[in-house]
């Protein structure tokens, strides 16, 4: 295994599209390390992309935007004063991942690009409306972060192509965002299953709102139907059920040692119920 | 066989220089490089914690950073928790309070709580458990474990 | 306890009846291993190396069962750096019983039995070479049909794991998987359900929990080809290891020695041998020595977890609560090898109870799983979820108090027990009083919030035993105990000596003895160490106290018989012996080597008083109605300990038992796929209790003196995870409204019980 640690992002497209082999790309290491130990993936190339300047920067753009650097810690997503603020729904599903340990190091471009449909950060970069920089060979391109992942442990990037940043839209108004998990322990788990919400309200009625589904097929799934049930809606009764509904019908879920398709069908739509209200709860209250 | 790479780190304030393979991890590097095994390989899967050191300052688990990757680091591992002869606050009241039966998962649980006092001097019980999620230990059912670390908290707060 | 050393115990009489109080024991102080514990200085299994050392790794199947056809090594042994290979060929032939059963799980012959099974190893220059290696060894294996379920290895067509294993206690008619059978009780139970007002019968299963200890097995081994050879290993009893080692290998046992490290968690778990005959067959092979560390999926696809269980229960009682008969089928899957302990969950199913007429019946199945190994209170636990749940059903059918009825039934002391003898002073109702009395048991619940009320016996062990106790010249003692400190033991065992000799504790060093400085000790299993080790320094103490009262009266020129000892001095033992000064003991040891030499005390023997022990566990659960998630939010643990010797500890085995039970009731279980594999191999998905999972764990010592112990000592380590299991499957009960009968009460597991509105 060859380790390498550009100093650009240019470079480590450059040493990418010239290896050979299984390449890497290491940030906070917390799914490439794992492969490596239990060797289910030895990579012949990684790059540490750490040494790039600015990757572990946060930064509000002045249209309200705000760019994540690609090797950002979660503990540092989480001591941030105002991106979770803006986005505590985004900063809760990175938070999730893993122990304080793991926080230190684990980072969302990793999370997205481990293409696992229970990663936890995921659905709630999908609710949020974030999108990817990608560069490569032949230059930078903008991706919506859904569109990364296209079946498990597999994402649409091509060879040298990378994430340089990731980008979160500008909050605005009277709007918020929040993400749940269902999990048998109370940490140290992987999701069952994973729901995003993120809605913007007219004085008490939802005008806009994507809902994402993780866990329960084999990418995460931004639901329509979901948003369709509570936009135009006050969250109530007969919405939150009509939601829970959409949410269940989405499901393409399968059995495995974490849980079964029945049960991830019928959470789906509890956990799509609870995190909807704690959205639509945030959109009203003090964080704006 | 791969060729090794030299690194330089600080551990415990000393500077440090090894050759390892990038296929080593952290933990390899400080138990069978620097004979400093007081960080333990549980799992090798970040799951347990029982290898918990700190990385300029920030806890991880060091079976999930490469030794390579410490070029340039501070590291501090439970080895330097002491100061000399004198144990840090909450060495002594991990030993009062009995919170270790077999010992194996407290250098990890001792570093995590270090860093969380550091950060948070005044935390509640539900916040201690949480922070301490990633530290498993088998033995104690945690109860006096997490005595320990409010206990410490409270005695640092009074003497600050 | 490994089912030939079970010894049903015979009761004693070593309690000191004189003692009124102690100076020592009860006390709370710091241990003596705690510094090197907090510092990271204490050398566990993996932290030892050696000049010149080598690296293991093990090749393991990845079939549940196949036949091994051919293993090629010439790939791996071309790696660079790669100095020894070993498979079947390099171990001993012609062994019989538990050595040859022993040897088959350690490395396969003709068979792999078990995904994860181990079937060649290789010894490198560094880890990662002998990891390279490992993927270089070929092994063609003919898939052979599998079975992982109990019930369904006990079907009639279920793939046979090994048709020579059946002893003779099995009955006509069984698949060949069903191994050993066992039966006992007394009276006559179908006319005591005739005389039953109710009669209630159900089934539990229980699936396969691991140990979960922290540490992975490890161990650094060298071996000469003179037969003499050095083991450095992780073990709950080195002298196991020494023979088990010595056998597989063709040693002679005392040309082995063997030195158990810093232990990081055992629970049972390392009780036995796994990979430190391979490290001594690779350094024999090599000539050098050998460090072999398990990664956790090792630790999880290839050792002990505990068995799988399948279980009938009928109890019948009177309105008034009364049990009128019990009886119990036991159906435990022990893996690819004989050995569950099936007769222990038989026994200890109804042993809290006084019953006219019992009856339990065991199978002990094999199937292709890892080898079971003890798991605290082996076979006791699952026995008691079944037995403690019938209890619960009938009182909530019948409206009666959980804790009443089980006073009412209590075995009290002199009671016949469900397993045979009669009952010496026991505890059961002093912790059944003890619960009632807790505000525990009488503080509200809120909504959606149940409570479970179970109660436990676990036998405890004695063990052969040998303990050595030296005085130094200043005054000081060293005692060399053989039983592994797995919790703290060095305290206890620090403590009973200082109650004895009358010296302060901090003067006393307690030291784990290899196996080339003491004699034979059983493993430190059993609830035993405190128990029979303390037992055995106690007795060495007073040993050297004999010889320091001696040199007292040959210096005072008065009879032996005129001295006695007393706070740390001879002092004549009444106003007819002499006026003299207390002699205290730094005075004689100072003297010693010209009063007759160095004053020692020693102990051999195999105490048989261990003394049963009871416990019971009040759990408050709440249950989320829409995902089936449980939360424990309040538990209280009741036991008895006979006499707290260092209550502190006592407490922390109570919670440990306690969480381990949380674990095994909520979220653990050995998960197989069609194929046969093990799916949770790592710590992510084989989830024990973490910190954020737990309440504080309210533990309640309950002492009854144990009559069999000079202090009234009573094994501690094992029954506190007997009542766990039922109190938890009660609680989210009583809180979901409707029975869980199958462990682990996952929450899938629970929604569907909801959903079927009544039993699941």
């Amino acid at each position: 295994m060859d380790y390498h640690t550009p100093a650009s992002f240019d470079e480590a497209v450059s040493l990418a599209t010239s290896a050979s082999g299984i390449t890497r790309f290491l940030a906070g290491g917390t799914d490439v390390l794992v492969q490596l130990r239990a060797d289910i993936v030895t990579p012949d190339t990684l790059i540490d992309i750490k040494h790039i300047p600015g990757v572990r920067d946060i930064t509000q753009n002045a249209d309200g935007s705000w760019t994540i650097g690609v090797a950002a810690p979660g503990a540092e997503m989480s001591e941030h004063p105002q991106l979770g603020q803006d986005w505590p729904g985004v900063v809760e599903g990175m938070d999730l991942i893993g122990s304080t340990q793991v926080q230190g190091r684990a980072t969302l471009v990793g999370n997205l690009c481990n293409a696992s449909p229970a990663a936890d950060s995921v659905p709630a970069m999908v609710a949020a409306g974030a999108t990817v920089t990608v560069t490569g060979p032949d230059g930078t391109r903008t991706v919506a972060v859904e569109d990364i992942p296209t079946a498990p442990g597999r994402t649409s990037l091509a060879k040298g192509e990378m994430i340089s940043a990731v980008n979160l839209p500008a909050r605005g108004e009277n709007a918020g965002d929040a993400y749940l998990r269902f999990i048998p322990r109370t940490e140290m788990d992987i999701a069952v299953v994973g729901c995003g919400v993120n809605l913007r309200l007219d004085g008490d009625t939802i005008v806009e709102a994507r809902v994402s589904l993780g866990a329960v097929a084999p990418t995460v799934l931004l639901v329509q139907e979901c948003a369709d049930a509570i936009i135009g809606t006050t969250l109530d009764e007969a919405a939150l059920d009509k939601l829970a509904e959409a949410a269940s019908a989405a499901c393409n879920p399968i059995t495995d040692k974490r849980g079964t398709i029945k049960f991830r069908t019928h959470v789906a739509g509890v956990l799509a119920k609870r995190t909807a209200q704690i959205a639509y709860d945030r959109a009203k209250g003090a964080s704006k | 066989m791969t060729r090794k790479t030299h690194v330089t780190a600080t551990v415990n304030g000393d500077t440090v220089e090894y050759l390892c393979d990038p296929r080593e991890t952290l933990l390899d590097v400080l138990r069978d490089r620097l004979n400093l095994t007081g960080a333990k390989e549980g799992c090798g899967t970040g799951d347990c914690g029982a290898c918990s050191v700190t990385l300029d300052g920030r806890l991880v688990c060091s079976c999930l950073v490469l030794g390579v990757e410490a070029e340039g680091k501070q590291i501090e591992t439970v080895e330097g928790l002491s100061d000399g002869d004198i144990l840090h606050p909450l060495q002594q009241k991990f030993i009062e309070h009995a919170a270790l039966q077999c010992g194996v998962c407290t250098p990890g649980v001792l570093v995590a709580a270090k860093s969380l006092l550091e950060k948070n001097p005044d935390p509640t019980e539900t916040e201690v458990r949480y922070w301490l999620a990633g530290n498993l230990c088998r033995c104690t059912g945690y109860d006096k474990i997490i005595r320990a670390v409010m206990d410490t908290a409270a005695d640092l707060r009074e003497a600050s | 306890m490994a089912l030939d050393e079970y010894k049903p115990q015979s009761g004693g009489a070593e309690l000191d009846g004189e003692r009124k109080s102690f100076d020592y024991v009860g006390t709370r102080p710091e241990r003596p291993d705690g510094l090197d514990k907090v510092t990271g200085r204490a050398k566990f299994g993996a932290d030892a190396h050696a000049p010149g050392m080598l690296f293991g790794a093990v090749v393991r199947s990845p079939h549940a069962h196949a036949r091994i056809l051919r293993i090629d090594t010439s790939k791996a042994e071309a790696l660079d750096g790669v100095k020894a290979i070993v498979t079947r060929a390099d171990f001993a032939t012609g062994l019989t019983g538990e050595f040859a059963n022993v040897l088959e799980n350690v490395m396969a012959g003709e068979k792999a039995l078990y995904d994860g099974h181990a079937v060649a190893a290789v010894a490198a220059t560094s880890a990662l070479a002998a990891r390279d290696a490992v993927k270089l060894i070929e092994v063609e294996y003919e898939v052979l049909p599998h079975v992982t379920d109990v019930d369904a290895a006990m079907a009639p067509d279920a793939p046979v794991i090994n048709d020579s294993y059946a002893d003779a206690s099995v009955p006509e008619g069984f698949n060949a998987n069903v191994v050993r059978y066992h039966e006992s009780g007394h009276g006559d139970v179908e006319a005591g359900f005739a005389e039953a007002d109710m009669v209630f019968e159900d089934t539990f299963k229980t699936e396969a929990t691991h140990q979960g200890y922290i540490e992975p097995h490890a161990c650094l081994g060298s071996l000469g080809n003179d037969g003499k050879g050095e083991l450095w290993c992780c073990t709950q009893g080195h002298w196991y290891a020494q023979k088990y080692c010595a056998a597989l290998l063709g040693l002679e046992t005392s040309q082995l020695r063997v030195t158990a490290s810093e232990i990081g968690g055992g629970f049972g778990g390392k009780t036995t041998v796994f990979i430190e005959p391979v490290a001594l067959a690779l350094s024999r092979k090599a000539n050098r020595p050998v460090k072999l560390v398990m990664s956790r999926s090792e630790v999880l696809r290839a050792t002990g977890p505990t068995s799988s269980a399948s279980m009938d229960i009928k109890i019948g009682f009177k309105t008034d609560g009364t049990i009128t008969a019990a009886e119990g089928t036991f159906r435990l899957q022990g893996g690819a090898f004989p050995g569950a302990p099936m007769e222990f969950s038989a026994m200890c199913a109804f042993a809290c109870y006084d019953l006219k007429n019992v009856r339990q019946v065991g199978y002990d199945v094999v199937a292709n799983r890892p080898k079971q190994a003890a798991y605290r209170a082996p076979g006791a636990p699952m026995a008691a979820f079944a037995v403690e749940s019938v209890i619960d059903m009938a009182c909530n059918k019948m409206g009666l108090d959980p804790i009443e009825v089980r006073l009412k039934n209590a075995a009290r002391d002199g009671s016949k027990a469900s397993y045979g003898p009669r009952f010496d002073q026991i505890g059961m109702v002093a912790t059944l009083e003890a619960a009632k009395a807790h505000p525990h048991y009488a503080a509200p619940l809120e909504p959606g919030q149940g409570r479970g009320v179970a109660s436990g016996f676990w036998f405890n062990h004695g063990g052969e035993t040998s303990v050595s106790l030296a005085l130094s010249e200043d005054g000081t003692a060293q005692v060399s105990v053989g039983t592994p400190d797995i919790g703290g033991s060095r305290a206890s065992m620090a403590l009973m000596a200082a109650e004895v000799l009358g010296i302060p504790y901090e003067n006393i060093r307690v030291t784990i003895a290899d196996t080339a400085t003491l004699g034979y000790n059983d493993v430190s299993h059993g609830s035993r160490v405190t128990y029979a080790s303390g037992l055995a320094t106690i007795k060495a103490a007073r040993a050297a106290v004999e010889k320091l009262c001696q040199r007292a009266a040959a210096k005072w020129g008065i009879p032996e018989d005129a001295v006695k000892w007393e706070n740390g001095c001879a002092v004549p033992s009444g106003p007819n012996a002499g006026d003299f000064d207390p002699m205290p003991l730094a005075d004689i040891t100072a003297t010693m080597g010209q009063t007759g030499g160095p004053i020692s005390g020693h102990f051999e023997a195999t105490p048989e008083g261990a003394g049963v022990s009871f416990g019971t566990h009040i759990v408050d659960a709440e249950v989320d109605p829409e995902t089936g998630a449980t939360k424990i939010v309040r538990y209280t643990v009741v036991q008895d300990a006979g006499k707290a010797v260092h209550p502190t500890y006592v407490e922390g085995q109570y919670q440990g038992g306690a969480a381990q039970g949380i674990g095994w009731a909520l979220n653990e279980e050995y998960i197989y796929g069609e194929d046969g594999r093990l799916q949770n191999t790592v710590f992510l998905d084989y989830r024990i209790p973490v910190a954020s999972d737990l309440p504080m764990i309210d533990a309640v010592i309950v002492e009854v003196p144990n009559p069999g112990h000079p202090f009234g000592v009573r094994g501690v380590g094992e029954t506190g995870i007997v009542p766990p299991l039922a109190a938890i499957a009660n609680a989210v009960s009583n809180a979901a409204g409707v029975r869980l009968k199958s462990l682990p009460m996952s929450p899938p597991k629970i929604l569907e019980a909801l959903e079927a509105g009544g039993d699941a």
